[in-house]
């Protein structure tokens, strides 16, 4: 090889080495301002589990909360209600819940609940976001077994927060993590396994 | 006609044609990086443009980020200030990039003017980039006040109080002026909202289109260099500058090793120091802003100081004001003031070359009173370099005139 | 290659930047150094208790987590809780102080300051010396005076640690028949539950703590800014081999 060639493949293996780095240090450089955009410590704080009381609620009642800004609703349910849950199964898209990351686990079951008695879901639709109502009153004419409601795209969803079938919402309403502190206190936000 | 010129010696097919067919792509790239021909004697004076550019990137990247968590109300400001550097995950580091990257930028431009007065490179043919130039510098330096305020502690409240009252110096419409400035009867939460505004959109959208203008008009005439010879005139046969090379990639491959290492230097000021000692994040300024109380000593941050010191050097506010606004515009005239044959200081006389070394005193000097009390000796020191400073201006048209200058040769001079 | 020579304005320039900007705190006083040690966690963990006793009462610290605290200072959750968070029962709160700020308005004539950043705007040197320099003054209504900030507001709150001294000042007449006070020394009236020694570690512990909440992040700026700088150093390496190769063409 002649001076020339070596000078070559010496300017080519430098220009890729810097190349290499300079692409490195550009790509580190990134980390700090992509991970800004995170939600801050202030967020996180005002992101904290949420507790609900339960000792006033009564058979029936819906209470509404915020965690993290986003609404959740606890149903109590009657035992009529959850009587009604497995009548509607043919018509749910997942009546088993099997579509994962929709709720916790422990709330795989049939009443997507820790105890039946308690629904927990986040009042966001799962089409597009709406905030569905609660429309709990039976009308056998309409075909309508009582649950939510969603009045931008009309999803509807039963008394376990389960989609049905032939509606815009893709998956059954998300069960945030929580639990029974005590009998007559939940905490949203939180799951028992975590400190 | 003229399109199949152009398309001769294109590169071939695919996206680059398609792209070029609609768009001048690689006939940019050519005449302003691969054919941009710059003398080969280039040395350290000549980084301080690219590196100006890096800042200005710097403070764009960091200053949108701020943005997303800034707060520019009198109530949240200061708050949010403290939010970013505590709360945001690695806001801390943007905060302090941005807040050095303040001081870096003056510290760079003001290098970059300086090599201007050392090689000339505002005489013919380039008197328009160095007027560009100067706007930016004003720009630059409205953008540093407004964003001085933003961070609403003792000296960005009363530093503004201070600049801003100047105005009330001029008769008749000062005090409306001042108002209107304002837009309140004291420095608020409506002054603070409006110099946000114009921090983070009117004037960065300014600078960066005189930033442009200046580049633009620089490769329109060809860069200066050491000995002050335009390169175009020696020219190879197929119209090639003898003493020229392009831009990429050797001017940009020595670039890149300047650009590390003033990342070097910026980095150990943001990691290590980025108060710089009170200079470059004021103590004062860790202080909410108050409006019952002035900080003992209030002083601009030091990229004013300088020109504070020729304001404070005057007894009288009009006058004042009016010194304070022409130190500030004089350079605007340098290629009119300077009637030297020479572009470099290479082949100039003592004169230019004492009354340069008396001015970079005297600058320096200046801006170091700018930063102490105005008492006593200080007071007489400023009166004194502020005729120094006026006198390095306008008397350059007869000291330059009557100066000895040497013979220009006819190629840079270089050395392997 | 970069001739460094005709930098010579440009160092000059940065040799003015880096001469310390002196605070001015508003003191004739000379302040004696604090000699803090950011990086002695026990010292901070002392500095943080010793805050939460004796300032927390009445200055908050508004802008600080105790979380982030915690983990700074190598403090479990437990620790945390039972040690340092008298007014706050989550841990990622910020620290408030348990006095409404209307009240001390009442009580002081002005709210004590919140203390997140005061190690920033006053600096260390001047606390250090602030909470050493009380001495009794009769007509004082806190009955005492501070040699840093002259006519201050805040009763003497660690008099039983450091107990009371008087301060001695001479008068010298001037030339133009003003009378200028100098002090002297401060001698001790009665002891306190520590001697002056132990009092002054008291002090430098608070003032280091003071100085963390300052600045939270200082020492993982300076630890990121080692890879950072040894990072660069590798890239000028590699640029500068490149440069090199390439301007073996310009003759």
């Amino acid at each position: 090889m002649t001076e020339d060639d070596l000078d070559r493949n010496r300017r080519h293996f430098l220009t890729i080495a810097t190349a290499v780095t300079g692409a490195a240090g550009v790509g580190l450089a990134a980390i700090p301002f992509l991970s800004s955009l995170k939600p801050s410590a202030r967020a996180q704080a005002l992101g904290a589990p949420v507790e609900v009381p339960l000792a006033s609620m009564q058979p029936g009642e819906l209470v509404r909360v915020l965690w993290r800004g986003r609404l959740v609703f606890v149903l109590r349910r009657t035992e009529e209600m959850l009587a009604r849950l497995p009548q509607v199964v043919d018509d749910l898209r997942d009546p088993n819940s099997e579509v994962a990351d929709q709720q916790p686990e422990y709330t795989v079951n049939d009443t997507r609940s820790v105890k039946p008695e308690y629904l927990v879901v986040e009042g966001s639709c799962t089409h597009l976001g709406c905030a569905p109502l609660e429309d709990f009153e039976v009308r056998p004419a309409e075909g309508w077994e009582g649950g939510f409601f969603c009045p931008c795209h009309g999803s509807k969803f039963d008394l376990a927060g389960r989609v049905y079938k032939g509606v815009p919402a893709p998956t059954n309403l998300r069960v945030p993590p929580h639990r029974f502190v005590r009998d007559d206190l939940i905490l949203i936000g939180q799951d028992t396994g975590a400190a | 006609m003229a399109r199949i010129e152009a398309e001769v010696g294109k590169p071939q097919g695919g996206l680059v044609k398609w792209i070029d067919d609609r768009f001048p792509m690689t006939a940019t790239l050519k005449y302003h990086i691969t054919e941009y021909y710059a003398s080969k004697n280039l040395n350290l004076w000549y980084v301080f443009g690219v590196l100006a550019f890096v800042v200005l990137a710097i403070q764009l990247l960091t200053g949108i980020f701020l943005t997303m968590n800034y707060k520019p109300s009198a109530t949240e400001a200061f708050a949010s200030v403290e939010y970013i550097m505590r709360d945001v995950e690695w806001g801390w580091l943007i905060r302090y990039m941005h807040s050095t990257g303040a001081s870096f930028f003056f510290i760079v431009v003001y290098l970059h003017m300086y090599r201007a007065m050392l090689y000339g490179s505002y005489k013919k043919p380039r008197e328009l980039i160095w007027l560009i130039g100067m706007l930016i510098f004003f720009v630059l330096m409205a953008e540093a006040f407004a964003g001085y305020l933003l961070p609403w502690g003792q000296m960005s409240y009363w530093g503004a109080q201070v600049i801003i009252s100047l105005f009330g110096a001029i008769p008749w419409v000062g005090e409306a002026l001042v108002e209107i400035i304002r837009g309140d009867y004291s420095i608020s939460d409506i002054t603070l909202n409006r110099f946000f505004a114009l921090h983070v959109i009117l004037l960065p959208l300014v600078l960066v289109g005189l930033v442009f203008v200046h580049i633009v008009a620089l490769h329109e005439v060809g860069s200066n260099n050491p000995d002050g010879i335009e390169i175009k005139k020696n020219k190879d046969a197929s119209g090639k500058p003898l003493d020229g090379i392009t831009f990429h990639p050797y001017h940009t491959s020595k670039d890149l090793v300047v650009i590390i290492v003033f990342l070097m230097i910026f980095s150990a000021v943001v990691f290590f120091a980025p108060e710089m000692g009170g200079y470059f994040l004021e103590h004062a300024n860790f202080e909410p802003a108050n409006v019952t109380a002035t900080p003992e000593h209030i002083a601009p941050v030091w990229y004013f100081t300088p020109f504070y010191a020729i304001l404070r050097a005057v007894p009288d506010k009009l006058w004042g004001f009016i010194l304070f606004g022409l130190s500030v515009i004089l350079p605007v005239f340098l290629p009119w003031l300077d009637r030297s044959r020479v572009k470099s200081i290479r082949y100039r006389g003592w004169i230019y070359k004492g009354a340069l070394g008396t001015f970079t005193v005297t600058f320096l000097v200046l801006g170091w009173l700018g930063t102490q009390p105005a008492e006593g000796l200080y007071v007489l020191m400023a009166r004194v370099f502020s005729v120094l400073y006026f006198a390095f201006f306008l008397l350059m048209p007869y000291y330059t005139a009557i100066d000895k200058t040497k013979p220009v040769p006819d190629r840079v001079t270089y050395h392997a | 290659m970069l001739k460094l020579s005709k930098g010579a304005s440009a160092l000059a320039l940065i040799a003015v930047l880096v001469a310390p900007n002196v605070i001015a705190a508003g003191t004739k006083v000379s302040l004696e150094p604090a000699e803090i040690d950011p990086d002695n966690i026990s010292s901070l963990q002392r500095g943080a208790r010793n805050f939460m006793n004796y300032c927390s009462g009445c200055h908050g610290a508004q802008y600080v987590r105790y979380n982030t605290i915690g983990k700074a200072l190598d403090l479990s959750e437990e620790q945390l809780i039972d040690n340092l968070m008298f007014n706050a029962d989550k841990t990622f709160e910020t620290i408030q102080s348990s006095m409404p700020s209307d009240d001390a308005k009442r009580w002081y004539g002005v709210a004590p300051p919140d203390l997140s950043l005061v190690a920033r705007s006053k600096g260390v040197d001047y606390i250090y010396n602030f909470l050493r320099g009380f001495y009794i003054e009769e007509q004082s209504p806190t009955g005492v005076n501070n040699l840093v900030l002259e006519g201050t507001s805040m009763p003497h709150v660690l008099w039983e640690l450091q107990g009371y001294q008087t301060a001695k000042f001479s008068s010298h007449s001037n030339e133009d028949g003003s009378v200028t006070k100098s002090f002297e020394g401060f001698e001790a009236m009665n002891a306190g539950a520590m001697d002056a020694e132990d009092y002054d570690e008291f002090v430098r512990d608070t003032v280091n703590f003071l100085a963390y909440i300052s600045e939270p992040i200082r020492s993982d700026r300076r630890k990121l800014g080692v890879w950072v700088l040894m990072f660069l150093i590798f890239f000028y390496i590699v640029a500068s081999m490149l440069k090199k190769q390439i301007w073996k063409d310009v003759k």
